[in-house]
């Protein structure tokens, strides 16, 4: 298969776009692998990209129930920064968006990563006060942030309602300029083609139903498409991490399934050049190339592993982005669904070796796995290939939730949902 | 989603506010660290039946126990919990 260029572009459009082949192969499984990675979502699909590109592991098979894209990955609101604040989950997230920021050129696949800046707002002193402080934590960090006051964001955002007459008025906001967007159709795609042209096989509609057992240890899948074999079992399945590894013996994850919509609008002329989010309620929004408005909220609150969700929170949602933006009060909305989330108990995920043996796992991602998708991949090939933890997942373990050692970002306690 | 309120008859559900898995039982103070961490972090977390504590908050302000199936939303049985539940205290 040949790479994307000037050159294939420009002889395609001669010869009437006859030169494209599939960007990935649709091969049956085959009986054994060295490794076998369940779920193809983003983490799926970049967890065989650095596998086969870091560690030469190509005899990799990635199963995924239904067609690569239709789980979270291509239901997000592409959200992507690294704004955090703790020092065992910030450089994880920069790393990440390191990744991203050369990831077109490292997949030979446009993903469309804009750094179009993240902007948070605050509508009471102490909330700019927490912005504050995370902020200098990023300093602290190396990672660039910024305050800016209510006069600048009014500067960068001029549809936002920053008057004094605003249901929350706006203070300031935290500002990561490196933050933005990304196609997520085309990560998923774009990690899927560069797997596959290094040989991995890509198997949609392969649903793994049960776990082959040998003594203790995991040492295979039984399939739609029948049993498949492979020295190490990696489980990356989102939303259905509960449900998937239950039937490997784990019935005691710390992590709850829970739906959260996502919404878009009309297509609109270009009006909102910045990610944004609301600070009095919960509404994150930026405008897409195609020029629709792309805005979520809250979870709907209770479990959930229905990919739809309920009227309620679509109201919710809307008020919260009509109280910032009254001016959008009469674009229609096109679209709206659901994902399941893998909320964890403490906001952060898992990327860890076993706890049973041939085991890998890596879920909890929450709202954030989005942007943790180039890092998470990165990591998580790392610990498949070396039986242990990099330095940026060591933090990610299972055992934290025993020892104490919980990443609660916002000291929110032990509640799914809450983070 | 509607819930059947055993006290108010069917409400929609933003009147309820949810509080989680009914199946979690809180240790005794005594009990080793294990018991709470199970009793604190994790879940069974089904996809299917699923037995969970709600409030009707802005109705009768009651605490139920839901059977629901978590992947259609269907509820199969409201009642009312604790000391109030049926059979409890017998
Ligand atoms: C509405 C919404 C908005 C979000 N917004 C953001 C955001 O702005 N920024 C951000 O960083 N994150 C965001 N997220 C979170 C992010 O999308 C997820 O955390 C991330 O996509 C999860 O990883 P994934 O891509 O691997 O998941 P998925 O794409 O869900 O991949 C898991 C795959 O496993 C497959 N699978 C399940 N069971 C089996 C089985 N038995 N056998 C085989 N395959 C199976 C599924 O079909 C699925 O394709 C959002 C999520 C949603 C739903
Ligand atoms: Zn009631």
């Amino acid at each position: 298969m040949t790479d994307y260029s000037i050159l294939s572009l420009a002889k395609n459009a001669l010869n009437g776009q006859a030169g494209w082949a599939p960007a990935w192969r649709k091969p049956d499984p085959k009986p054994e692998y060295d490794v076998v990675i369940v779920g193809g979502g983003g983490h799926g699909l970049a967890t065989a990209h650095y596998l086969a590109k870091d560690h030469g592991i190509t005899n990799v098979a990635v199963l995924e129930k239904n067609l690569i894209g239709s789980g979270n990955v291509g239901r997000n609101t592409t959200l992507v920064r690294s704004n955090y604040m703790l020092d065992r989950t910030l450089p994880f997230y920069e790393h990440s968006l390191k990744l991203w920021e050369g990831l077109s050129h490292d997949l030979n696949y446009n993903v469309m990563f804009s750094s179009r800046g993240i902007i948070n707002l605050a509508h009471s002193p102490g909330q700019l006060d927490v912005f504050r402080r995370r902020a200098n934590s990023m300093l602290l960090n190396g990672v660039k942030a910024e305050i800016l006051s209510a006069a600048q964001i009014a500067e960068k955002v001029p549809a936002l309602d920053v008057s004094d007459a605003a249901r929350f008025p706006v203070l300031g906001g935290l500002y990561q300029a490196r933050g933005g967007t990304a196609r997520h159709d085309a990560v998923a795609w774009g990690f899927a083609r560069s797997a596959d042209r290094r040989g991995v096989d890509i198997i949609e509609q392969c649903e793994v139903t049960g776990f082959l057992k040998k003594d203790r240890r995991i040492v295979g899948v039984s399939t739609s498409r029948g049993e498949i074999r492979a020295k190490k079992i990696a489980v990356v399945v989102a939303g259905s991490s509960s449900h998937v590894l239950q039937q490997a013996g784990l019935n005691n994850l710390p992590i709850e399934s829970h739906v959260l919509q996502a919404f878009v609008s009309e297509g609109l002329k270009p009006v909102l050049d910045v990610a944004i989010t609301f600070g009095a309620g919960h509404l994150y929004i930026s405008q897409s190339d195609k020029g629709g408005l792309v805005f979520g909220g809250d979870l709907d609150g209770y479990n959930s592993y229905a990919q739809r969700g309920n009227l309620p929170v679509a109201e919710d949602v809307a008020t919260a982005l009509l109280a910032m933006f009254p001016a959008f009060a009469k674009v229609r909305v096109l679209r709206s669904w659901g994902g399941i989330m893998d909320m964890s108990m403490d906001g952060q995920p898992i990327i860890d070796v076993g706890p049973v043996p041939g085991l890998y796992i890596n879920c909890g991602w929450c709202y954030e796995g989005f942007k943790a998708t180039p890092a998470s991949g990165y990591t998580f090939a790392w610990t498949i290939a070396n039986d242990a933890p990099h330095e940026l997942n060591a933090p990610f373990s299972l055992s934290r939730f025993q020892n104490g050692y919980v990443l609660d970002e916002k000291g929110r306690g032990p509640f799914p949902g809450h983070h | 989603m509607i819930i059947d309120c055993p006290c108010c008859g069917p409400r929609p559900v933003s009147e309820f506010s949810y509080i989680g898995d009914a199946e979690v039982e809180k240790p005794d103070m005594q009990a080793p660290v294990a018991d709470w961490v199970e009793a604190v972090y994790t879940r069974t977390n089904p996809r299917g039946t699923h037995l969970e504590h709600w409030q009707h908050l802005h109705g009768c302000r009651q605490f139920l126990k839901l059977q629901r199936d978590t992947l259609t939303h269907e509820i199969f049985a409201v009642e009312l919990a604790g000391v109030y539940a049926s059979g409890a205290g017998e």
